[in-house]
């Protein structure tokens, strides 16, 4: 492995070339603050605040576009560095609303975190904000420009990962906003309402609509795999009271982080009265609950006497896309050699 | 406000447009020539021809209206062939500049920093023109009008419609 | 295709006519070899970049060619391998005239080292800075000698392909270079095979569309690719990694406009210009409350007060010459006792300013400096991409600050809460934009400290130029004409015919139109 020796906070490491400055010092455990990277996307630069100082290298310099070098002596919290951050914690703070009381995502918001770990409280400039803008469009979740603090991480999502580009960059300077083409909000553009902007939204500009009041230090999370397809991405259950309150992509699995409208915003049907969570036998006219092993020989011997009385070719079987491969093999293996008919399709076919 | 671009008036340019968006289509970062060229030709940038753009050279429109917004020459409503600018600046405001302004944008039917649908005019509010001592103050095109009085605007706008 | 012979007929046929009509106008002289503007404001200056601005007719290429024009360019192409073009420019130590004055020869070198399938060479003309028109006057009055040093750069680099930024406020350079390109096209000193020599090389103008920022190299390439102007954090080098991924060499129009002549007349002859670390000359737009304005060009090292004084004649007016402006939005402001400060890429660093592109605002009494800081950083918040942090918010809070000031509305702390934001503001933004923006405060506070205590603590502006902190009066010296009273807008002056008369301060709005319009100079400004 061709690698290089540096020294980080006056420690010597030896770390693989062309690493970047950042993924190396959280490879070792040290961490450095930032709000615009992400290791799936290409390194933007935008939020300054993981700025380290190198010895010899004059100003500062930004760990998530640095790559190590031989001979390289880092400082990731020096006196300038921290100042530094401290400096612009207090300038993104003061250009964003301070209602965390009531903000959904307190708790779970980075610029919330970092204010608290550089103590920085309610801004030196609280004086012209951005201009406020709300797009409630999508039925999915909302965007509240407001506390938008142009990390650049949604529109990066959309464009390099997911390749919708539904949102983008308005104007430029003080006045930049994420928005949809001519304003038309979510709904009208050509978002798809994967979420896997929200889910990358540092702070709580971008927020998942939800049925339920939580706070983020309430839930439980729950590591599964989503049903909705055969592709099996993992993905964070949170629940309250065992009631699931939201989804979160998993990154350490195959679908890095991302997700669809069905795996981060299809889980309220979970909860819903209506919901079958037992097997149901009609019963002279009227269904009722019964157990699985009831239900089964309703099924078995209700087959057994169809094929008797109508052949093989009278049975149709559709299967869904929600099952795994698997599954799949097996209902239509069950259809040809049980069953003995060749009227099997998939919902996926259509 | 929205505004209504005539395809049907703006046949032949449009021709013309798609033609140039044909010969850019194989080169290299086509898409700064094509708003410029279509400014140009247009006088602002319709939406219409946007989303022509967005088609022809597979850019999506997220980003042609990155894009526009970003640099200071594009524009998405055309100017008016008179510009009215009214001053307010101190001199102008003290002596009823609001209440002249309200009556242009009455008059014309439209809001400061919008044109009319026939682009006529435009009204642009303006930071003090320097000629305070003849306030208020308004400016068509090049021409200054000195002590405008609300009474005055019907006839000033007359001269250049 | 254009041959050797055809160069030097051409040049044969037309010099002898032109430089007799030239002479017979009666608006240049021969100064050694070379025929130079006359007069007084042009015996101090050296020109080799402006050699040939208001002498020949920028449309027509033959007057290039007589002046020597395409000669570089053919002694490249026919006895100079590429390397030997590379060493000579960085022999010559030229120095990027566009501001920052990294060398030449070692961006070429950088570029010609690595291999590649495509390069690209870019001429940065996005001059944006306010109150410069260096570049826009090469590229009006000569643009051959820019589309001649993009061919050297592109033969010394291995590119086959040049594009010209220009800023889109700049139509008349849009359409001398169009002229030119088409003339050179058809001369065959752009296209293929150029001189014979199989070289190739083809430029294409892009245009800007109102955007300061692209004059930054990184998001000057984004523009021309199609993206919003936003910088890109330096992963690669753009000699490395430039324009579609490939090697690129962005230049400045001044800087190539120097190649040329450079290749002419040797690294020596240059070196023998200017200072040591700094050879050769550079372009002033000298402006502002100056006598002598215009454009200068001037051996690196000369002393600013021999460019303020000896050739712009000073402040204007005979008023009180306070201070002079390098850099535009980037630079600082040089305060009267530096005056004799030599104007060379270190001697300025030194003293919180930079060299620039070449804009050079001189000041007099009546400036008030806290009110030029304002108007940079205005700009600068204008201008900004907003892609980054710093530059974004941080701007924006020194101008609100600085605004805030400049009313009669600071406060204590205020002079502090700038020096901060400078700081973290410079030492932190992602582009050369952000990270200058902070200068012309950093340097007004540096040597106009008291002008904002004075703004601060005195509510007064000791240049008397801040409307919300200076008084009309009238004095004695009042003759009762009632003209002021006459123009007041807002009827704030009282008295009766040939008395004197008096100015309510209370209804007063500072608009000036009463001291315009006195006879006798009574109206006083405190």
């Amino acid at each position: 492995m061709n690698t290089v020796k540096l020294t980080i906070n006056g420690k010597q490491y030896e770390i693989e070339k062309g690493t970047f400055v950042l993924k190396a010092c959280s490879d070792i455990g040290i961490d450095i603050p930032t709000m615009c990277h992400d290791e799936r996307l290409v390194p933007s630069g935008s939020c300054r605040l993981c700025q380290v100082e190198v010895e010899g290298w004059g100003k500062l310099h930004t760990a998530c576009t640095t790559q190590v070098k031989e001979g390289m002596v880092i400082h990731t919290h020096s006196e300038k560095v921290v100042k530094a951050r401290q400096d612009l914690l207090d300038m993104l703070i003061s250009n964003h609303p301070l209602d965390c009381l009531t903000c959904e995502s307190a708790g779970a918001c980075k610029l919330q975190d970092l204010c608290y770990e550089y103590g920085i409280t309610e801004g030196t400039y609280r004086w012209e904000m951005s201009k406020p803008y709300y797009d409630d469009t999508n039925p999915f979740y909302t965007f509240d420009a407001s506390k938008c603090i142009l990390c650049g991480l949604c529109v990066r999502v959309c464009d390099e990962l997911q390749g919708t580009n539904a949102i983008g960059f308005e104007n430029r300077g003080f006045e930049t906003l994420v928005a949809t083409p001519f304003g038309e909000g979510l709904e009208n553009s050509t978002c798809v309402s994967c979420g896997n902007c929200v889910s990358v939204c540092p702070v709580g500009a971008l927020e998942p609509r939800s049925k339920m009041k939580f706070r983020q230090w309430e839930i439980e999370t729950t590591r599964t795999t989503c049903s909705y397809c055969g592709v099996g991405c993992q993905m964070d259950l949170k629940t309250k009271n065992n009631r699931v309150v939201g989804v979160e992509p998993a990154f350490d699995a195959h679908n890095e982080g991302l997700l669809c409208v069905k795996g981060k915003f299809s889980y309220n049907f979970l909860s819903h009265p209506d919901r079958l969570t037992m097997p149901l036998v009609r019963k002279d006219g009227v269904l009722v609950e019964t157990t699985w092993d009831e239900a089964y020989n309703v099924i078995t011997s209700k087959m057994k006497q169809t094929k008797e009385d109508f052949g093989s070719d009278s049975f149709a079987g559709l299967t869904s896309a929600r099952c795994t491969n698997e599954d799949n093999y097996m209902f239509q293996k069950m259809f040809r050699s049980t069953l003995g008919t060749n009227n099997v399709d998939h919902c996926a076919r259509l | 406000m929205e505004f209504k671009f005539d395809k049907e008036e703006n046949k032949e340019q449009i021709v013309a447009f798609m033609e140039f968006l044909d010969s850019k289509k194989n080169t290299p970062g086509p898409l700064m020539p094509s708003l410029q060229r279509a400014q140009d030709v247009f006088g602002f940038l319709p939406k219409e021809m946007l989303e022509t753009i967005s088609k022809e050279l597979s850019i999506p429109m997220a980003e042609i209206y990155g894009v526009a917004t970003f640099y200071s020459q594009f524009s998405f409503v055309p100017t008016g062939k008179n510009k009215v600018s009214v001053c307010l600046g101190t001199a102008c405001y003290v002596k009823g500049a609001q209440s002249i302004l309200e009556e242009i944008e009455s008059q014309l039917g439209i809001e400061s920093g919008e044109t009319t649908v026939d682009e006529v005019f435009s009204i642009a509010a303006a930071r003090c023109v320097g000629d305070c001592s003849i306030a208020p103050v308004i400016l068509v095109n090049e021409d200054v009008y000195a002590k405008v009085k609300k009474e005055d605007i019907t006839e000033i706008l007359a001269k250049y419609n | 295709m254009i041959t050797k012979e055809k160069l030097f007929e051409i040049k044969e046929k037309t010099k002898p006519s032109l430089v007799e009509k030239l002479l017979e106008g009666d608006r240049v002289e021969f100064r050694g070899d070379d025929l130079v503007l006359k007069g007084e404001y042009y015996k101090k200056q050296v020109r080799i970049a402006l050699k040939n601005c208001d002498i020949i007719d920028p449309t027509d290429i033959d007057e290039y060619i007589a002046f020597d024009g395409y000669f570089a360019l053919l002694k490249a192409l026919t006895e100079q391998e590429p390397g030997d073009v590379v060493a000579e420019i960085t022999e010559s130590l030229l120095r990027g005239r566009g501001g920052a004055g990294f060398p030449t020869g070692r961006k070429w070198n950088e570029a010609y080292k690595f291999d590649a399938d495509k390069k690209y060479i870019i001429c940065n003309a996005d001059e944006g800075d306010p109150g410069a028109f260096m570049d826009r006057s090469i590229l009006e009055k000569d643009p051959h000698s820019v589309l001649e040093g993009m061919a050297i750069g592109g033969y010394a680099i291995g590119s086959d392909q040049g594009y010209i930024y220009v800023r889109a406020e700049y139509p008349m350079a849009v359409k001398r270079l169009e002229i030119a390109i088409k003339q050179a096209k058809e001369y065959g000193l752009l296209g293929n095979n150029i001189f014979g020599t199989g070289f190739n090389f083809d430029i294409e103008l892009r245009l800007g569309s109102g955007a300061f920022v692209c004059g930054e190299g990184t998001a000057l390439m984004e523009s021309i690719e199609g993206r919003r102007g936003m910088p890109r954090p330096k992963l690669y080098r753009t000699a490395h990694k430039g324009l579609w991924g490939k090697p690129t060499i962005i230049n400045n129009v001044e800087t190539l406009a120097n190649v040329p002549a450079i290749m002419n007349k040797g690294a020596k002859w240059f070196r023998s210009i200017g200072t040591e670390e700094s050879p050769g000359t550079k372009v002033f737009a000298l402006v502002g409350k100056v006598e002598n304005a215009g454009l200068v060009e001037v051996p690196m090292g000369m002393t600013l007060r021999e460019i303020v004084f000896d050739i712009g004649g000073g402040a204007q007016d005979g008023k009180e010459y306070k201070a002079v402006q390098t850099g535009g939005p980037s630079g600082g402001c040089i305060p009267a006792d530096l005056i004799d400060t030599p104007v060379d890429f270190e001697s300025l660093g030194k003293i919180w300013s930079i060299m620039g592109s070449g804009g050079m605002v001189v000041m007099d009494e009546n400036t008030c400096m806290v009110d030029i800081a304002k108007f940079f950083l205005d700009f600068s918040v204008d201008e900004s991409c907003g892609k980054c942090v710093p530059c974004r918010e941080g701007t924006k809070r020194m101008h609100e600050i600085l605004d805030r000031i400049t009313k009669g509305e600071g406060v204590e702390g205020d002079i502090e809460r700038l020096e901060n934001l400078s700081k973290t503001v410079s030492s932190t933004s992602l582009c050369g934009l952000g990270q200058t923006a902070p200068n012309p405060v950093i340097t007004t506070i540096k040597y106009y400290r008291h002008e904002y205590e004075a703004h601060i603590k005195d509510k007064s502006c000791p240049a008397k130029s801040c409307k919300a902190l200076i008084k009309y009066e009238i004095t004695d010296d009042c003759i009762g004409c009632t003209r002021c009273a006459k123009v007041c807008p807002v009827v704030a002056i009282t008295g009766k015919v040939k008395e004197k008369h008096l100015i309510d301060q209370a209804i007063c709005i500072k608009c000036g139109a009463c001291y315009d319009v006195c006879p006798v100079d009574a109206i006083s400004i405190i």
